[in-house]
Protein backbone atom coordinates (compact mmCIF):
# COMPACT_ATOMS: atom_id res chain seq x y z
CA UNK A 1 0.00 0.00 0.00
CA UNK A 2 1.44 3.31 -0.65
CA UNK A 3 2.75 5.28 1.90
CA UNK A 4 0.57 7.90 2.68
CA UNK A 5 -2.70 5.41 2.65
CA UNK A 6 -0.63 3.72 5.62
CA UNK A 7 -0.50 6.83 7.12
CA UNK A 8 -4.56 7.41 7.64
CA UNK A 9 -4.24 3.81 9.10
CA UNK A 10 -5.67 3.44 12.40
CA UNK A 11 -4.85 0.79 14.65
CA UNK A 12 -7.36 -0.84 17.33
CA UNK A 13 -5.70 -3.31 19.76
CA UNK A 14 -7.93 -4.90 22.31
CA UNK A 15 -6.08 -7.02 25.17
CA UNK A 16 -8.34 -9.26 27.17
CA UNK A 17 -7.97 -12.47 29.60
CA UNK A 18 -10.06 -14.19 32.37
CA UNK A 19 -13.84 -12.91 31.33
CA UNK A 20 -12.95 -11.00 28.10
CA UNK A 21 -14.22 -13.43 25.66
CA UNK A 22 -18.07 -12.41 25.63
CA UNK A 23 -17.08 -8.50 25.52
CA UNK A 24 -15.01 -9.28 22.64
CA UNK A 25 -17.60 -10.96 20.90
CA UNK A 26 -19.97 -8.75 21.24
CA UNK A 27 -17.43 -5.74 20.17
CA UNK A 28 -16.46 -7.62 17.60
CA UNK A 29 -20.38 -7.91 16.78
CA UNK A 30 -20.89 -3.76 17.16
CA UNK A 31 -17.71 -2.60 15.94
CA UNK A 32 -18.48 0.49 13.50
CA UNK A 33 -18.40 0.28 10.52
CA UNK A 34 -14.41 0.56 9.99
CA UNK A 35 -13.26 1.87 7.11
CA UNK A 36 -9.17 1.92 7.09
CA UNK A 37 -8.52 0.13 10.45
CA UNK A 38 -6.71 -2.12 11.43
CA UNK A 39 -7.81 -4.43 14.12
CA UNK A 40 -5.29 -6.84 16.44
CA UNK A 41 -6.52 -8.50 19.22
CA UNK A 42 -4.53 -10.42 22.29
CA UNK A 43 -6.18 -12.68 24.48
CA UNK A 44 -5.04 -15.13 26.88
CA UNK A 45 -6.55 -18.80 26.23
CA UNK A 46 -5.44 -21.99 26.10
CA UNK A 47 -3.12 -23.47 23.54
CA UNK A 48 -6.09 -26.13 22.10
CA UNK A 49 -8.93 -24.05 21.73
CA UNK A 50 -7.34 -21.50 19.18
CA UNK A 51 -9.13 -22.14 15.86
CA UNK A 52 -12.56 -21.91 18.08
CA UNK A 53 -11.69 -18.32 18.38
CA UNK A 54 -11.24 -17.21 14.99
CA UNK A 55 -14.64 -19.16 14.30
CA UNK A 56 -16.29 -17.47 17.13
CA UNK A 57 -15.19 -14.41 15.55
CA UNK A 58 -15.63 -14.94 12.22
CA UNK A 59 -19.87 -16.22 13.09
CA UNK A 60 -20.38 -12.16 13.84
CA UNK A 61 -18.37 -10.19 11.71
CA UNK A 62 -18.20 -9.79 7.82
CA UNK A 63 -14.62 -8.57 8.14
CA UNK A 64 -12.27 -11.01 7.60
CA UNK A 65 -10.28 -12.71 10.67
CA UNK A 66 -6.87 -14.22 10.42
CA UNK A 67 -4.59 -15.79 13.20
CA UNK A 68 -1.32 -14.15 12.73
CA UNK A 69 0.80 -15.92 10.41
CA UNK A 70 4.95 -14.86 10.76
CA UNK A 71 5.53 -12.27 8.13
CA UNK A 72 2.04 -11.83 7.49
CA UNK A 73 0.87 -8.42 5.79
CA UNK A 74 -1.18 -5.70 8.03
CA UNK A 75 -3.78 -5.05 5.78
CA UNK A 76 -6.79 -2.59 6.69
CA UNK A 77 -10.31 -3.63 7.58
CA UNK A 78 -8.90 -7.04 8.96
CA UNK A 79 -9.09 -8.86 12.51
CA UNK A 80 -6.22 -10.10 13.66
CA UNK A 81 -5.49 -12.51 15.87
CA UNK A 82 -2.26 -13.45 18.44
CA UNK A 83 -1.60 -16.80 17.86
CA UNK A 84 -1.20 -19.19 20.98
CA UNK A 85 1.98 -19.38 22.46
CA UNK A 86 3.81 -16.05 20.45
CA UNK A 87 4.14 -12.77 21.08
CA UNK A 88 2.82 -11.01 18.13
CA UNK A 89 4.99 -7.88 17.39
CA UNK A 90 4.96 -5.18 14.30
CA UNK A 91 8.52 -5.66 12.08
CA UNK A 92 7.02 -2.87 9.71
CA UNK A 93 4.52 -0.50 9.39
CA UNK A 94 3.20 -3.42 7.12
CA UNK A 95 4.08 -6.37 8.06
CA UNK A 96 3.34 -8.40 11.54
CA UNK A 97 6.34 -10.58 13.20
CA UNK A 98 6.15 -13.40 15.97
CA UNK A 99 8.44 -14.16 18.56
CA UNK A 100 8.58 -17.27 21.32
CA UNK A 101 10.59 -16.15 23.72
CA UNK A 102 10.06 -15.68 27.65
CA UNK A 103 6.30 -15.56 28.69
CA UNK A 104 6.17 -12.17 29.87
CA UNK A 105 3.52 -12.14 33.47
CA UNK A 106 3.04 -15.68 32.69
CA UNK A 107 1.56 -15.25 29.59
CA UNK A 108 2.41 -15.68 25.77
CA UNK A 109 1.03 -13.69 23.75
CA UNK A 110 1.53 -10.83 26.41
CA UNK A 111 -1.14 -7.88 25.48
CA UNK A 112 2.02 -5.69 26.92
CA UNK A 113 4.60 -7.15 24.29
CA UNK A 114 2.06 -6.13 21.66
CA UNK A 115 0.75 -2.73 22.89
CA UNK A 116 4.59 -1.71 23.14
CA UNK A 117 5.02 -3.03 19.75
CA UNK A 118 2.45 -1.29 18.28
CA UNK A 119 2.84 2.03 20.40
CA UNK A 120 6.19 2.37 19.12
CA UNK A 121 5.18 1.74 15.19
CA UNK A 122 2.08 3.60 15.35
CA UNK A 123 1.91 6.43 17.72
CA UNK A 124 -1.47 8.55 18.06
CA UNK A 125 -3.05 6.33 15.70
CA UNK A 126 -3.43 3.78 18.15
CA UNK A 127 -6.56 3.10 19.92
CA UNK A 128 -5.73 0.38 23.12
CA UNK A 129 -8.62 -1.00 24.79
CA UNK A 130 -8.00 -3.59 27.75
CA UNK A 131 -10.45 -5.51 29.10
CA UNK A 132 -11.18 -8.00 32.09
CA UNK A 133 -8.40 -10.25 33.56
CA UNK A 134 -7.00 -11.63 36.15
CA UNK A 135 -3.15 -10.61 35.34
CA UNK A 136 -0.94 -7.64 35.35
CA UNK A 137 -0.35 -7.78 31.82
CA UNK A 138 -1.62 -5.28 29.75
CA UNK A 139 -0.83 -2.30 32.36
CA UNK A 140 2.44 -1.33 30.98
CA UNK A 141 1.22 -1.61 27.40
CA UNK A 142 -1.42 1.03 28.14
CA UNK A 143 0.84 3.21 29.55
CA UNK A 144 3.33 3.20 26.63
CA UNK A 145 0.62 3.27 24.35
CA UNK A 146 -0.83 6.92 25.93
CA UNK A 147 2.61 7.70 26.22
CA UNK A 148 2.85 7.14 22.41
CA UNK A 149 -0.22 9.70 21.98
CA UNK A 150 -2.41 7.14 21.32
CA UNK A 151 -5.80 6.89 22.98
CA UNK A 152 -6.75 4.52 25.90
CA UNK A 153 -10.09 3.12 27.09
CA UNK A 154 -10.20 0.59 29.92
CA UNK A 155 -13.10 -1.45 30.80
CA UNK A 156 -14.76 -0.25 34.26
CA UNK A 157 -13.16 -2.55 36.44
CA UNK A 158 -16.43 -2.63 38.42
CA UNK A 159 -18.26 -3.88 35.97
CA UNK A 160 -15.65 -6.73 34.06
CA UNK A 161 -16.00 -10.01 34.75
CA UNK A 162 -12.51 -10.01 36.50
CA UNK A 163 -11.84 -6.46 37.76
CA UNK A 164 -8.09 -7.10 38.29
CA UNK A 165 -6.08 -6.59 35.12
CA UNK A 166 -7.96 -3.60 34.32
CA UNK A 167 -7.35 -2.34 37.57
CA UNK A 168 -3.41 -2.42 37.40
CA UNK A 169 -3.44 -0.89 34.19
CA UNK A 170 -5.96 2.08 36.69
CA UNK A 171 -3.40 2.38 39.40
CA UNK A 172 -0.48 2.69 36.82
CA UNK A 173 -1.56 5.08 34.40
CA UNK A 174 -4.09 7.68 33.57
CA UNK A 175 -6.73 6.89 30.76
CA UNK A 176 -8.73 8.69 28.48
CA UNK A 177 -11.85 6.69 29.19
CA UNK A 178 -13.19 4.34 31.55
CA UNK A 179 -16.37 2.43 30.22
CA UNK A 180 -18.54 -0.75 31.33
CA UNK A 181 -18.41 -3.27 28.02
CA UNK A 182 -21.48 -1.81 26.56
CA UNK A 183 -20.53 1.46 25.49
CA UNK A 184 -17.60 1.16 23.98
CA UNK A 185 -18.17 0.39 20.70
CA UNK A 186 -20.32 3.91 21.06
CA UNK A 187 -17.15 5.41 21.68
CA UNK A 188 -15.36 3.95 18.86
CA UNK A 189 -17.62 4.98 16.71
CA UNK A 190 -17.02 8.64 17.70
CA UNK A 191 -13.19 8.05 17.71
CA UNK A 192 -13.19 6.70 14.25
CA UNK A 193 -15.63 9.55 12.41
CA UNK A 194 -13.67 12.34 13.81
CA UNK A 195 -10.45 12.16 12.27
CA UNK B 1 13.19 0.67 23.24
CA UNK B 2 16.81 1.06 21.67
CA UNK B 3 17.36 3.14 18.46
CA UNK B 4 17.52 1.48 14.82
CA UNK B 5 21.53 3.35 14.70
CA UNK B 6 22.20 2.15 17.72
CA UNK B 7 21.17 -1.39 17.24
CA UNK B 8 23.16 -0.94 13.36
CA UNK B 9 26.17 -0.08 15.40
CA UNK B 10 26.06 -3.08 17.64
CA UNK B 11 25.22 -5.50 14.67
CA UNK B 12 28.26 -4.46 12.81
CA UNK B 13 30.35 -4.67 15.67
CA UNK B 14 29.37 -7.90 15.98
CA UNK B 15 29.49 -9.41 12.34
CA UNK B 16 33.76 -7.05 11.63
CA UNK B 17 34.93 -8.30 15.02
CA UNK B 18 33.34 -11.84 15.24
CA UNK B 19 31.54 -12.75 12.51
CA UNK B 20 28.28 -13.19 14.00
CA UNK B 21 25.75 -11.81 11.39
CA UNK B 22 22.28 -10.59 12.63
CA UNK B 23 21.56 -7.74 10.20
CA UNK B 24 19.12 -9.73 8.42
CA UNK B 25 17.41 -10.55 11.57
CA UNK B 26 13.55 -9.50 12.00
CA UNK B 27 14.08 -6.19 13.84
CA UNK B 28 11.09 -6.23 16.21
CA UNK B 29 12.24 -9.14 18.39
CA UNK B 30 16.20 -8.23 17.69
CA UNK B 31 15.70 -4.97 19.61
CA UNK B 32 13.61 -6.52 22.65
CA UNK B 33 16.47 -8.92 22.94
CA UNK B 34 19.10 -6.09 23.11
CA UNK B 35 16.84 -4.30 25.53
CA UNK B 36 16.60 -7.23 27.74
CA UNK B 37 20.33 -7.63 27.63
CA UNK B 38 20.68 -4.35 29.12
CA UNK B 39 18.26 -5.16 31.62
CA UNK B 40 19.84 -8.32 32.16
CA UNK B 41 22.87 -7.24 32.81
CA UNK B 42 22.25 -3.64 33.99
CA UNK B 43 24.68 -1.50 31.68
CA UNK B 44 23.84 2.19 32.63
CA UNK B 45 23.83 2.82 28.64
CA UNK B 46 23.78 1.49 25.29
CA UNK B 47 27.40 2.95 24.99
CA UNK B 48 28.47 1.01 28.10
CA UNK B 49 27.36 -2.62 26.13
CA UNK B 50 29.20 -1.48 22.72
CA UNK B 51 32.16 -1.09 24.57
CA UNK B 52 31.73 -4.41 26.32
CA UNK B 53 31.14 -5.98 23.03
CA UNK B 54 34.35 -4.12 21.24
CA UNK B 55 36.56 -4.63 24.49
CA UNK B 56 35.94 -8.22 25.97
CA UNK B 57 35.79 -11.21 22.95
CA UNK B 58 34.72 -13.54 26.35
CA UNK B 59 31.99 -11.53 26.78
CA UNK B 60 30.39 -12.78 23.56
CA UNK B 61 29.14 -16.22 23.64
CA UNK B 62 26.77 -14.37 26.41
CA UNK B 63 25.51 -11.92 23.50
CA UNK B 64 25.11 -14.24 21.21
CA UNK B 65 22.93 -16.49 23.43
CA UNK B 66 20.73 -13.84 24.72
CA UNK B 67 20.64 -12.39 20.89
CA UNK B 68 18.94 -15.55 19.98
CA UNK B 69 15.67 -17.08 21.56
CA UNK B 70 16.35 -20.32 22.75
CA UNK B 71 13.10 -21.14 24.02
CA UNK B 72 12.31 -25.19 22.95
CA UNK B 73 9.54 -28.18 24.55
CA UNK B 74 9.89 -31.83 24.08
CA UNK B 75 6.78 -32.79 21.49
CA UNK B 76 5.64 -29.20 21.16
CA UNK B 77 2.92 -29.16 18.87
CA UNK B 78 1.73 -32.72 19.79
CA UNK B 79 -0.52 -33.09 16.41
CA UNK B 80 2.68 -32.11 14.16
CA UNK B 81 4.45 -35.22 15.84
CA UNK B 82 1.69 -37.39 15.42
CA UNK B 83 2.40 -36.67 11.59
CA UNK B 84 5.83 -37.91 11.99
CA UNK B 85 4.78 -40.43 13.74
CA UNK B 86 2.09 -41.60 11.43
CA UNK B 87 2.58 -40.22 7.62
CA UNK B 88 6.78 -39.40 7.90
CA UNK B 89 8.51 -42.47 9.78
CA UNK B 90 6.99 -45.20 7.75
CA UNK B 91 8.11 -43.91 4.78
CA UNK B 92 11.49 -43.03 6.32
CA UNK B 93 11.57 -46.81 7.30
CA UNK B 94 11.99 -48.16 3.89
CA UNK B 95 15.59 -46.02 3.85
CA UNK B 96 18.44 -48.17 5.02
CA UNK B 97 20.00 -44.83 6.76
CA UNK B 98 17.73 -42.42 7.87
CA UNK B 99 19.30 -39.22 7.82
CA UNK B 100 17.86 -36.43 10.16
CA UNK B 101 18.69 -32.41 10.19
CA UNK B 102 17.47 -30.96 13.21
CA UNK B 103 18.55 -26.62 12.40
CA UNK B 104 18.39 -24.40 15.26
CA UNK B 105 17.68 -27.14 17.39
CA UNK B 106 18.68 -25.57 20.63
CA UNK B 107 19.15 -27.48 23.48
CA UNK B 108 17.86 -30.70 21.96
CA UNK B 109 14.06 -30.81 23.10
CA UNK B 110 13.03 -31.57 20.12
CA UNK B 111 16.07 -34.17 18.63
CA UNK B 112 15.12 -36.04 22.10
CA UNK B 113 11.49 -35.98 21.05
CA UNK B 114 12.27 -37.61 17.50
CA UNK B 115 14.66 -40.20 19.06
CA UNK B 116 12.44 -41.29 21.35
CA UNK B 117 9.89 -41.78 18.21
CA UNK B 118 12.41 -43.47 15.87
CA UNK B 119 13.22 -45.79 18.47
CA UNK B 120 9.10 -47.10 19.14
CA UNK B 121 9.24 -47.19 15.72
CA UNK B 122 12.18 -49.86 15.64
CA UNK B 123 13.80 -47.19 13.45
CA UNK B 124 16.74 -45.60 15.70
CA UNK B 125 19.47 -47.75 15.16
CA UNK B 126 19.87 -47.10 11.89
CA UNK B 127 19.24 -43.60 12.25
CA UNK B 128 21.66 -40.01 12.04
CA UNK B 129 20.31 -37.23 13.58
CA UNK B 130 22.26 -34.17 13.20
CA UNK B 131 21.80 -31.40 15.89
CA UNK B 132 22.91 -28.38 14.84
CA UNK B 133 22.33 -24.48 16.22
CA UNK B 134 24.26 -21.14 16.26
CA UNK B 135 24.89 -20.69 19.84
CA UNK B 136 27.34 -23.16 21.18
CA UNK B 137 26.37 -22.82 24.76
CA UNK B 138 23.09 -24.49 24.10
CA UNK B 139 23.81 -27.56 22.16
CA UNK B 140 25.93 -28.65 24.98
CA UNK B 141 23.33 -29.50 26.94
CA UNK B 142 22.39 -32.29 24.22
CA UNK B 143 24.85 -34.27 25.28
CA UNK B 144 23.76 -34.05 28.59
CA UNK B 145 20.56 -34.77 27.96
CA UNK B 146 18.99 -33.00 31.14
CA UNK B 147 16.32 -31.09 31.38
CA UNK B 148 14.29 -29.01 33.86
CA UNK B 149 11.71 -31.64 35.92
CA UNK B 150 9.38 -28.75 36.39
CA UNK B 151 9.12 -28.87 32.37
CA UNK B 152 8.21 -32.83 32.58
CA UNK B 153 4.39 -32.97 33.32
CA UNK B 154 3.79 -30.92 29.62
CA UNK B 155 6.13 -33.13 28.09
CA UNK B 156 4.49 -36.36 29.38
CA UNK B 157 0.90 -34.61 28.16
CA UNK B 158 2.61 -33.51 24.98
CA UNK B 159 4.15 -37.00 24.35
CA UNK B 160 0.72 -38.62 24.89
CA UNK B 161 -1.32 -36.24 22.74
CA UNK B 162 1.61 -37.04 19.77
CA UNK B 163 0.23 -40.51 19.97
CA UNK B 164 2.87 -41.90 22.40
CA UNK B 165 1.74 -45.16 24.50
CA UNK B 166 4.87 -45.94 27.00
CA UNK B 167 5.40 -44.41 30.18
CA UNK B 168 6.91 -41.42 29.60
CA UNK B 169 9.10 -42.39 32.14
CA UNK B 170 10.71 -44.97 31.46
CA UNK B 171 12.83 -42.63 29.36
CA UNK B 172 14.49 -40.50 31.92
CA UNK B 173 15.50 -40.65 35.47
CA UNK B 174 15.07 -37.70 38.08
CA UNK B 175 18.44 -36.36 39.38
CA UNK B 176 16.84 -33.25 42.17
CA UNK B 177 15.79 -30.91 39.78
CA UNK B 178 16.44 -32.28 36.40
CA UNK B 179 15.17 -35.28 34.23
CA UNK B 180 17.86 -37.03 32.20
CA UNK B 181 17.25 -38.56 29.46
CA UNK B 182 18.55 -42.25 28.73
CA UNK B 183 21.92 -41.87 26.71
CA UNK B 184 20.89 -44.63 24.10
CA UNK B 185 19.06 -41.89 22.91
CA UNK B 186 21.52 -39.66 21.65
CA UNK B 187 24.10 -42.47 20.63
CA UNK B 188 22.91 -41.27 16.64
CA UNK B 189 23.30 -37.79 17.15
CA UNK B 190 25.82 -35.79 15.86
CA UNK B 191 26.00 -32.15 17.58
CA UNK B 192 27.65 -29.26 15.88
CA UNK B 193 27.56 -25.23 16.04
CA UNK B 194 26.32 -24.46 12.26
CA UNK B 195 24.99 -20.94 11.51
CA UNK B 196 22.42 -20.63 8.86
CA UNK B 197 23.21 -17.29 7.59
CA UNK B 198 27.16 -18.20 6.86
CA UNK B 199 27.68 -21.99 6.66
CA UNK B 200 27.37 -24.25 4.29
CA UNK B 201 24.88 -27.37 3.42
CA UNK B 202 26.86 -30.27 4.53
CA UNK B 203 24.71 -33.32 3.76
CA UNK B 204 21.82 -34.70 2.31
CA UNK B 205 18.93 -36.22 4.37
CA UNK B 206 15.19 -37.77 4.14
CA UNK B 207 14.15 -34.73 7.08
CA UNK B 208 15.05 -31.60 7.99
CA UNK B 209 13.25 -29.49 11.09
CA UNK B 210 13.75 -26.06 11.63
CA UNK B 211 11.47 -24.80 13.37
CA UNK B 212 10.96 -21.24 15.22
CA UNK B 213 13.88 -20.31 14.06
CA UNK B 214 12.64 -18.77 10.58
CA UNK B 215 10.76 -16.33 12.70
CA UNK B 216 13.57 -14.19 13.28
CA UNK B 217 14.76 -14.20 9.92
CA UNK B 218 13.44 -11.32 7.35
CA UNK B 219 12.30 -12.55 4.12
CA UNK B 220 15.26 -12.44 2.73
CA UNK B 221 17.17 -14.36 5.25
CA UNK B 222 14.34 -17.12 5.18
CA UNK B 223 14.93 -17.70 1.53
CA UNK B 224 18.28 -18.02 2.06
CA UNK B 225 18.12 -20.59 4.46
CA UNK B 226 15.25 -22.54 2.83
CA UNK B 227 17.72 -22.75 -0.50
CA UNK B 228 20.31 -24.25 2.17
CA UNK B 229 17.53 -26.33 2.94
CA UNK B 230 16.56 -27.18 -0.40
CA UNK B 231 20.23 -28.50 -1.52
CA UNK B 232 20.29 -30.56 1.83
CA UNK B 233 17.29 -32.61 1.02
CA UNK B 234 16.84 -35.50 -1.04
CA UNK B 235 14.02 -35.75 -3.50
CA UNK B 236 11.23 -36.86 -1.61
CA UNK B 237 12.52 -35.84 1.54
CA UNK B 238 10.33 -33.62 4.39
CA UNK B 239 10.55 -29.92 5.44
CA UNK B 240 9.12 -29.28 8.92
CA UNK B 241 8.54 -26.21 10.01
CA UNK B 242 6.91 -24.05 12.74
CA UNK B 243 3.37 -23.80 13.89
CA UNK B 244 3.65 -20.35 12.11
CA UNK B 245 5.78 -20.35 9.74
CA UNK B 246 5.33 -21.24 5.62
CA UNK B 247 7.48 -21.52 2.69
CA UNK B 248 4.49 -20.44 0.22
CA UNK B 249 6.00 -17.19 -0.89
CA UNK B 250 9.59 -18.75 -0.68
CA UNK B 251 11.84 -19.58 -4.42
CA UNK B 252 11.28 -22.78 -3.06
CA UNK B 253 7.59 -23.04 -3.29
CA UNK B 254 7.11 -24.67 -6.88
CA UNK B 255 8.94 -27.97 -5.41
CA UNK B 256 6.94 -28.75 -2.24
CA UNK B 257 3.83 -29.92 -1.36
CA UNK B 258 2.38 -29.69 1.92
CA UNK B 259 1.04 -32.86 3.83
CA UNK B 260 -2.80 -33.02 3.43
CA UNK B 261 -3.29 -32.46 7.25
CA UNK B 262 -2.12 -29.04 6.72
CA UNK B 263 0.50 -29.62 9.95
CA UNK B 264 3.45 -27.55 8.58
CA UNK B 265 5.36 -30.62 6.77
CA UNK B 266 5.96 -30.06 3.06
CA UNK B 267 7.32 -32.75 0.81
CA UNK B 268 9.91 -32.51 -2.27
CA UNK B 269 8.86 -33.64 -5.00
CA UNK B 270 11.57 -32.19 -7.74
C1 LIG C 1 13.13 -20.63 19.48
S1 LIG C 1 14.50 -21.72 19.29
C2 LIG C 1 13.75 -23.09 18.47
C3 LIG C 1 14.19 -24.42 18.99
C4 LIG C 1 13.55 -25.64 18.34
N1 LIG C 1 13.81 -25.69 16.92
C5 LIG C 1 12.06 -25.65 18.61
O1 LIG C 1 11.28 -25.34 17.72
O2 LIG C 1 11.66 -25.99 19.72
C6 LIG C 1 15.46 -20.89 18.03
C7 LIG C 1 16.89 -21.43 17.89
O3 LIG C 1 17.45 -20.96 16.67
C8 LIG C 1 18.80 -20.73 16.86
N2 LIG C 1 19.33 -19.83 15.81
C9 LIG C 1 19.13 -18.49 15.70
N3 LIG C 1 19.81 -18.01 14.65
C10 LIG C 1 20.42 -19.07 14.07
C11 LIG C 1 21.29 -19.22 12.94
N4 LIG C 1 21.64 -18.16 12.20
N5 LIG C 1 21.75 -20.44 12.64
C12 LIG C 1 21.40 -21.52 13.38
N6 LIG C 1 20.61 -21.44 14.47
C13 LIG C 1 20.13 -20.24 14.81
C14 LIG C 1 18.86 -20.13 18.26
O4 LIG C 1 20.15 -20.23 18.82
C15 LIG C 1 17.81 -20.97 19.00
O5 LIG C 1 18.38 -22.05 19.65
Amino acid sequence: MAENALNQLRYLVIGGSAGSLEVILDLVTHLPALPHAVVILVVHRKKDNDSILVDLLSYRTKLPVREVEDKETISPDTIYLAPPDYHLLIERADLFSLDISEKVHFSRPSIDVTFESVAEAFGDRVIGILLSGANADGAVGMAKIRKAGGYTIVQDPATADVGYMPQQALDLTPVDSILPAAEIPGLLEKLLRIQ
Amino acid sequence: MIQDEDLNLLLSELSHRYGYDFTNYARASLKRRVNRLLAVDRFASFAELLYKVKNDPDYLPHVVEQLTVNVTEMFRDPSLFRTLREQVLPVLATHPLIRVWHAGCSTGEEVYSLAIMLEEANLLHKSLLYATDINPTVIENIRRGMFPIGNIRQYTENYLQSGGRKDFSSYYQAQYEWAKFDERLRANTIVATHNLVSDRSFNEFQLILCRNVLIYFDKELQDKALTLFDNSLEKLGFLVLGSKENLRFSPIAASYTQLENKEKVWRKMR
